[in-house]
């Protein structure tokens, strides 16, 4: 074998090696950095009516904004991630909730979370601490915005789009 | 107001279409780096064959194409059994794996009479038993995954397992010295030609137990503390299951002579202890009592020796491996020797003289394979290796229950650490101990017991990422009943 040929061979594979990491980095680079984008998107206003840019864009901040995702995050269960179907969301310590919070100040059942033509709703089943959205008690179904914190005893719900 | 009344939608999994893109289980993704990594191991084959035998042979690719069926397989089972399981996994870890056979058939070829070389069978030699052994470990990682539909469900057997653990630890070091001792290390069960590692099954299930009893037991140990220093210390009886960890450590140390097993179970119950309670003063806690544990056993292995010998002598290379470079130090010192030659970019796949390195083909296959693809070509693989542990943990972080975080996180930390210890070791960085590289080096019970892992990891990354599909979660529970979970253990009362 000519000397090039190995020559090449030799730090071909080097560099195929490297370009595997880099790939593997690439297919989960969307993974690691979902957590820093939802959080930009949450961060900028929420306010709909106060944004002051043109009137087609809250109808479609409504429309393409719809929650896509819920996320945990304070608690035990901090960094936990859904993603949101056409299904509700039962949340409790009961093993059968979807949301499973092993938190003091949780009951069995304690609330759900119900979708009703894309937009999301929390009930409270009948608690004894009580669910609050943001700083509000939650008695009967109520719409959640996107953003918004939905408290559980020690946990935080946000919903993300 | 008419929601509460309203029955929940059926649970159809199509979503908006963002909700789609969200929710995909990206398998063609996997898919492909599984292929990337199988033409990598192809291309590591050829130049081997290149710079050793001169020539490539027309049948280079049999290995490769024979661990690229069997991965081809567990990537089906995969897509039908876990769809939405994390895609970097597998084909990082097929990558190891096969550059580890790759690696261990260019020992045969270096091994053997020169006329033999070319018509080297694929399942000859070291090389060929290590591909046999990882045919069987996929096999199994693939059981395991259509057993295992929940990883909730295993929590049920955590005491079984625990106990289990705890047995396979201690067999070895109670049994005679012809049946378990190689190398100085009481590891080993050998029956006939067959030899096996029950230490490397036990860290499994000794996980196991430890996740299930911390997610009982968090509240306390994170809530009953007494302020010291600036730093919150628990209880003295919370203290309890610490020092018996400690303790069984402390023996493996002693009687199976093994420093890296024992720092390894210890290592892996503080890490699970932290992950449960948040509190770091755990951490230190471990990092003082481990370091006392072997600053006392290499003091009292100067002074009183016996049982203690092994490990003062292993400091000692440590400390200094060139004060006897043809003897005690040898395999150290031609490792470090081995690894300076490599170089940045190494002496090319096959350029290298790993025959010249004891033990080559377990503990120092990291020095071998370094020697040949130098600096450049290690840091991808530790690269690899972390990645792998990242997805562990990032599996660990999004999934939506206790007990699957704490045994996600403390299965990717046990891989990481085992990987830091061996590396460190044969680096010079901590004293050697003979621990295998996950997935590279020889050897059956390592190799079957890390691709369990993996099928555990596997399995509860695809439990994180599932989109919520049934309303009252039963539906998207297909195995058994639920393990029993925190609401069920009864309350204690806190008294710092």
């Amino acid at each position: 074998m000519p000397a090039l040929v190995i020559t090449v061979a030799r730090f071909g594979f080097l560099i195929l090696l490297w370009i595997f990491v880099f790939t593997v980095v690439g297919v989960i680079r969307r993974d690691l950095f979902a957590g820093a984008r939802s959080g930009r998107l949450v961060a900028a206003p929420r306010a709909v009516g106060a944004s002051t840019g043109q009137a087609a864009k809250p109808a479609k901040v409504k429309r393409g904004r719809a929650a896509h995702q819920l996320v945990v995050t304070a608690g035990q269960l901090a960094g936990t991630r859904i993603t949101l179907g056409e299904a509700q969301i039962t949340i409790g310590r009961a093993e059968d909730s979807t949301l499973v919070i092993t938190d003091d100040y949780a009951s069995a059942r304690h609330a759900r979370l119900v979708p009703r033509e894309g937009q999301w709703f929390v009930e409270d089943l009948g608690s004894t601490n009580g669910t609050y959205l943001d700083r509000a008690k939650v008695t009967g179904p109520t719409p959640v915005p996107l953003g918004v914190p939905i408290r559980i005893g020690r946990t935080s719900l946000e919903l993300r789009p | 107001m008419t929601v509460a009344a309203t029955p929940a939608p059926s649970p159809a999994t199509t979503g908006g279409e963002s909700g789609v893109r969200l929710a995909r289980s990206r398998r063609n993704a996997e898919l492909s780096l599984l292929l990337l990594a199988m033409v990598l191991v192809a291309a590591y084959m050829a130049t081997v064959e290149a710079n050793l035998l001169d020539t490539v042979t027309p049948d280079f690719w049999m290995p490769a194409a024979a661990l690229g069926a069997v991965f081809l397989g567990l990537h089906l089972v995969i897509r039908f059994l876990a769809p939405f399981a994390d895609p970097a996994l597998l084909p990082a870890v097929a990558l190891l794996n096969g550059l580890g056979v790759g690696f261990l058939r260019r020992i045969d070829l270096g091994e053997a009479a020169p006329v033999d070389r070319e018509d080297l069978a694929t399942f000859a030699g070291i090389g060929g038993r290590q591909l046999a052994w990882t045919l069987a470990s996929v096999i199994l990682a693939a059981g395991l995954l259509a057993i295992m539909r929940d990883h909730r469900s295993v929590s049920r057997y955590a005491y079984t397992l625990g106990l289990a653990g705890i047995v396979l630890v201690m067999l070895p070091a109670v049994l005679p010295r012809s049946i378990s001792e190689i190398n100085g290390a009481k590891l080993w069960i050998r029956v006939g030609g067959f030899s096996l590692q029950p230490g490397e099954f036990a860290k499994l299930a000794l996980l196991v137990f430890f996740a299930y009893y911390l997610v009982r037991k968090r509240e306390v140990l994170s809530l009953a503390s007494r302020r010291f220093l600036g730093i919150d210390f628990p209880r003295g009886r919370d203290l309890g299951p610490v020092v018996v960890v400690w303790l069984i450590s402390l023996l493996v140390l002693v009687f199976e002579k093994d420093l890296g097993t024992s720092l390894l179970y210890f290592g892996m119950f503080v890490v699970t202890l932290y992950i449960a309670t948040e509190r770091v003063s755990w951490l230190l806690i471990g990092l003082l009592l481990f370091f006392g544990g072997a600053y006392l056993a290499y003091v009292l292995g100067s002074t009183v020796g016996g049982p203690f010998a092994n490990f003062y002598l292993r400091a000692e290379i440590w400390l200094d491996p060139f004060a006897d470079p043809t003897d005690k130090g040898y395999q150290l010192v031609q490792g470090l020797l081995a690894l300076g030659t490599g170089g940045l970019f190494g002496a090319g796949p096959g350029g290298g003289q790993p025959d010249i390195l004891p033990e080559v083909q377990n503990d120092f296959i990291f020095a071998g394979i370094g020697e040949e693809i130098g600096l450049f070509g290690l840091s991808a693989l530790l690269v690899v290796y972390l990645l792998i542990v990242e997805r562990g943990l990032r599996a660990a972080l999004a999934v939506r229950d206790s007990f699957g975080k704490l045994l996600a996180g403390g299965l990717a930390f046990t891989l990481g650490l085992q990987v830091f210890v061996i590396v460190g070791g044969i680096s010079k960085l901590i004293p050697l101990t003979g621990q295998t590289t996950p997935f590279l080096s020889a050897g059956g019970s390592s190799l079957m017991a890390n691709w369990l892992l993996i099928a555990v990891l596997l399995r509860v990354s695809d439990g994180a990422r599932r989109p919520v599909t049934g309303g009252s979660g039963k539906a998207s529970r297909p195995a058994g009943g639920p393990p029993e979970q925190l609401h069920g253990a009864p309350t204690e009362v806190i008294k710092p």
